[in-house]
């Protein structure tokens, strides 16, 4: 009974990162979308997963039943098949429906600092450490020997304890 | 040196805290549009009134004009039109964007409440839409002379909207155009 406990506590904690390894297939498994050529079918999904729903907000495009949606997915269909890259598709999509839609948004002036920032929290980490560390070893340095006297002392406080 | 050192945590907090509490007044469902400041898309589509006659950007012109996304499906616009008719009876131009919508329907629904449309753009597979950044209806925008989108406004145009948003914005183009 433990056993089956500790297995489903794993099952529960390991089930996000089955999106890392079939990311297509956790999210748009009810999707039937004719292609051509397989290796469009690879992109598609891609990129359905990645770009975000303007209506249904916190839903991608695989995800979402939306009207708009739905005529985001026939656009890129289209262009798939059209023989556009990925970049030229996702250029189209933002020059009417805004950055709003990547859910991984460019590095520009706008979005620099959210790029930026996790690197800024690390540096300033490491200094505080770093700092920490260094603060340590002087307060070592600093450290003086006892007296006999104190030494004495101190034996004497540790062995009432003892008692 | 350390006495200040204490304080950075502090410092931080009140930084975050500033930063959430001016998140907290603002709408999330209200999108930076990508089309303000941009010309109105360019499309061919037939009026409603008579689907012979093909309507173009060049048909919004010279003048400012509001340009209104609507549908007999969408329930906001039952409660937006009065609101339309108020103001084209102000004589502001409105011109509709009837999208995905049945052309009977959409004329039976302005001989019930009235049109205040000069004329309506018949957007049925929603392809001028999608150019504008639509994301349902209702949504307005307001067009200058020179065929630039000025503002963009998701949802129903009430006379809070107008007096807050968009009166004194329709006013300013207005005037430059003079």
């Amino acid at each position: 009974m433990y056993l089956l406990n500790v297995l489903l506590a794993m099952a529960i904690f390991l089930m996000p990162l089955a999106q890392f390894a079939e990311p297509s297939k956790v999210w748009a498994s009810t999707e039937v979308v004719q292609f051509s050529d397989p290796s469009l079918r690879e992109r598609y999904y891609q990129l359905v997963q990645e770009l975000r729903c303007p209506k249904c907000q916190n839903q991608n495009l695989a995800d979402s039943n939306a009207p708009i949606s739905k005529d985001m997915k026939a656009q890129i269909h289209s262009m798939l098949e059209a023989q556009n890259t990925d970049d030229q598709i996702k250029q189209h999509l933002v020059s009417r429906y805004s950055e709003f839609i990547l859910y991984r948004p460019e590095v520009n002036t706008n979005t620099g600092f959210l790029w930026l920032a996790p690197l800024c929290f690390v540096l300033f980490g490491a200094v505080i450490i770093w700092r920490y560390a260094f603060s340590g070893r002087r307060v070592k340095a600093d450290t003086t020997e006892l007296t006999d006297k104190q030494q004495q002392q101190l034996s004497e406080l540790l062995g009432e304890d003892d008692q | 040196m350390n006495r200040i050192a204490l304080f950075v945590p502090l410092m931080v907090f009140a930084i975050l805290s500033l930063f959430l509490l001016k998140g907290l007044d603002r709408d999330p469902t209200e999108l930076p549009s990508a089309l303000v400041g941009e010309p109105f898309p360019s499309f061919i589509l037939p009026s409603l009134a008579n689907d012979q006659e093909l309507l173009s950007e060049r048909d919004l012109d010279s003048q400012v004009v509001l340009v209104n996304v609507w549908a007999t499906w969408c329930f906001a616009c039952r409660i937006e039109h009065p609101m339309l008719n108020q103001l084209a009876a102000e004589g502001i131009a409105i011109i509709g964007l009837n999208y995905k919508d049945q052309d009977q329907q959409a004329i039976q629904w302005l001989k019930q409440k009235g049109n205040p449309y000069l004329f309506n753009i018949v957007d049925a597979q929603g392809s001028l839409g999608f150019d504008l950044g639509v994301t349902g209806a209702p949504e307005t925008y307001l067009v200058d002379a020179q065929g630039i989108i000025r503002y963009r406004r998701v949802g129903v145009v009430d006379q809070r909207v107008w007096d807050d948003e968009m009166s004194s914005l329709y006013q300013q183009l207005v005037g430059e155009m003079e």
